[in-house]
């Protein structure tokens, strides 16, 4: 039987660039499609509809969403390329990272460069003390997944590109070699890797996208 | 294994503590169980979990995991002789991996904030919202059940553990608040399941009593109204 894969995603959003890397390292043929999230496609609706968001992969007509599950999906459903630790401790670790990054770290990130002017700097010494923990559990390691890249460095794409587009658009910077040696050398081999780079969104779309969707009266001094 | 080789540090009340221990009941790990007051946080607590400083924190040789569903996994992952807490389908396990975020990043907040809801508008709104999700749940065990007893199917399963460490607080709330969440009416299939769950033998010893959590909800809201504002 032919395999289908469809994934239901956003040019700009870390969300389905996340899949699609994961998608990419796993050599796995997929189909994109692109949603408009002002004006929701049907397919969206029915595939998704407790949530109505993307991303959304369809694998053989069978949905899941989710970002994060999705990418544990695909870590289990295609062999090969492993997005995930073999050793269960490990396992564990990649998993609260994850977790870590999407939970704690994202919202105070946002906030600090497009909040109400009055809470950037509160946003910012929260993000400051949360990307911290990150700073310490890379070690010395190339990458959270150690040598090569995982379900951790994936996630945390949106702190190695995002995090930059945010920083140029907005004016605000959180994430400087000063402060943080290891997360930006980590950032920059990640970046650099070539599965990766060619699954980032344009740059200067990107941050054009930001300014003038968030930018307005909060613009940078 | 030597029993020490594996502490949990947790709280009675606490369902996230509660799926740990589900966890290991299943599995037939034995365990020792650390008793946290919370009030000051204990040094074994800080220094295991320095990120959230919250339980339950499984230290297994030594080592220590957090997150209950992290946890959750990973028990799944090492003990394997015992039956397995996650399905074996990877899209099954997607199912109940996609519920189980539902609950912690929509459900479980819902429910929290019931507890220190300002006024009856407010009150309601939340109810509304917690049973339109208890609506979704309840559809969601018929899908993943496909007749059998638990979503995870003949046995307990991740879902089956996410959502019923839910069900103290659920019933406690129904108590409270002079509601009916769980309704034969409307969720006939979970009304059975929450039995079900109860009676299981992983479940027994674990899930509090309903009267005490309303005991402990009291203590708590008192505490929240005399503290001094900010």
């Amino acid at each position: 039987m032919a395999e289908e894969v469809l994934l239901f995603g956003v040019w700009g959003s870390p969300f389905s660039r996340r899949v699609e890397m994961a998608l990419k390292l796993k050599g796995v043929e997929y189909k994109y499609m692109e949603e408009d999230i002002t004006n929701k496609s049907p397919a969206l609706l029915k595939y998704n509809p407790i949530h109505k968001k993307i991303p959304v992969l369809v694998h053989n007509g069978k949905p899941i969403a989710e970002s994060q599950v999705i990418l544990e999906y695909i870590d289990e459903t295609w062999q090969g390329y492993s997005l995930l630790p073999k050793d269960p401790y490990q396992r564990a670790v990649a998993r609260f990272w994850a977790k870590f990054i999407d939970d704690k770290c994202l919202q105070p990130v946002f906030k600090a460069c497009w909040g109400e002017e009055k809470d950037r700097e509160k946003a910012a010494e929260e993000a400051t003390e949360l990307l911290k923990f990150l700073e310490e559990e890379l070690k010395e390691k190339r990458f959270f997944g150690g040598e090569s890249i995982g379900m951790v460095d994936i996630v945390a794409s949106i702190i190695a590109f995002w995090l930059g587009v945010f920083e140029e658009a907005s004016g605000v910077k959180l994430l400087t070699t000063e402060k943080f040696p290891k997360l930006c050398n980590w950032a920059h081999e990640f970046v650099s890797n070539g599965v990766i780079k060619e699954n980032l969104p344009p740059r200067d779309k990107l941050i054009a996208y930001f300014r003038n969707r968030f930018g307005g009266a909060n613009a940078s001094k | 294994m030597a029993k020490s080789e594996v502490k949990l540090l947790g709280a009675w009340p606490s369902p996230f503590v509660m799926r740990a221990r589900i966890a290991l009941n299943i599995k037939a790990v034995e365990y020792e169980f650390l008793q946290e007051t919370l009030e000051p946080k204990s040094q074994l607590l800080l220094q295991s979990n320095p990120v959230y400083k919250k339980i339950p924190v499984l230290i297994h040789a030594d080592k220590p995991i957090c997150e209950s569903l992290v946890i959750v996994q990973y028990i799944d992952d090492v003990w394997t002789s015992g039956p397995s807490i996650l399905p074996s389908d990877p899209y099954d396990r997607a199912i109940h991996r996609f519920w189980a975020a539902y609950l912690d990043d929509k459900f479980y907040p819902t429910l929290r904030s019931i507890r220190a809801a300002q006024g009856e508008e407010a009150r309601k709104a939340l109810l509304e919202q917690l049973a339109e999700g208890i609506a979704l749940l309840e559809e969601a065990f018929g899908k993943c059940s496909q007749g059998k007893a638990f979503f995870g199917g003949d046995g307990i399963g991740f879902l089956d553990i996410a959502f019923g460490c839910f069900l103290g607080l659920l019933r406690a709330t129904e108590k409270m608040g002079g509601v009916k969440l769980l309704d034969e009416a409307k969720t006939p299939g979970l009304v059975k399941w929450a039995d079900r769950f109860c009676a299981d033998g992983a479940v027994k010893g674990v899930m509090p009593e309903t009267e005490k959590l309303i005991e402990f909800a009291k203590v708590f809201m008192a505490k929240m109204r005399g503290a001094p504002a900010k």
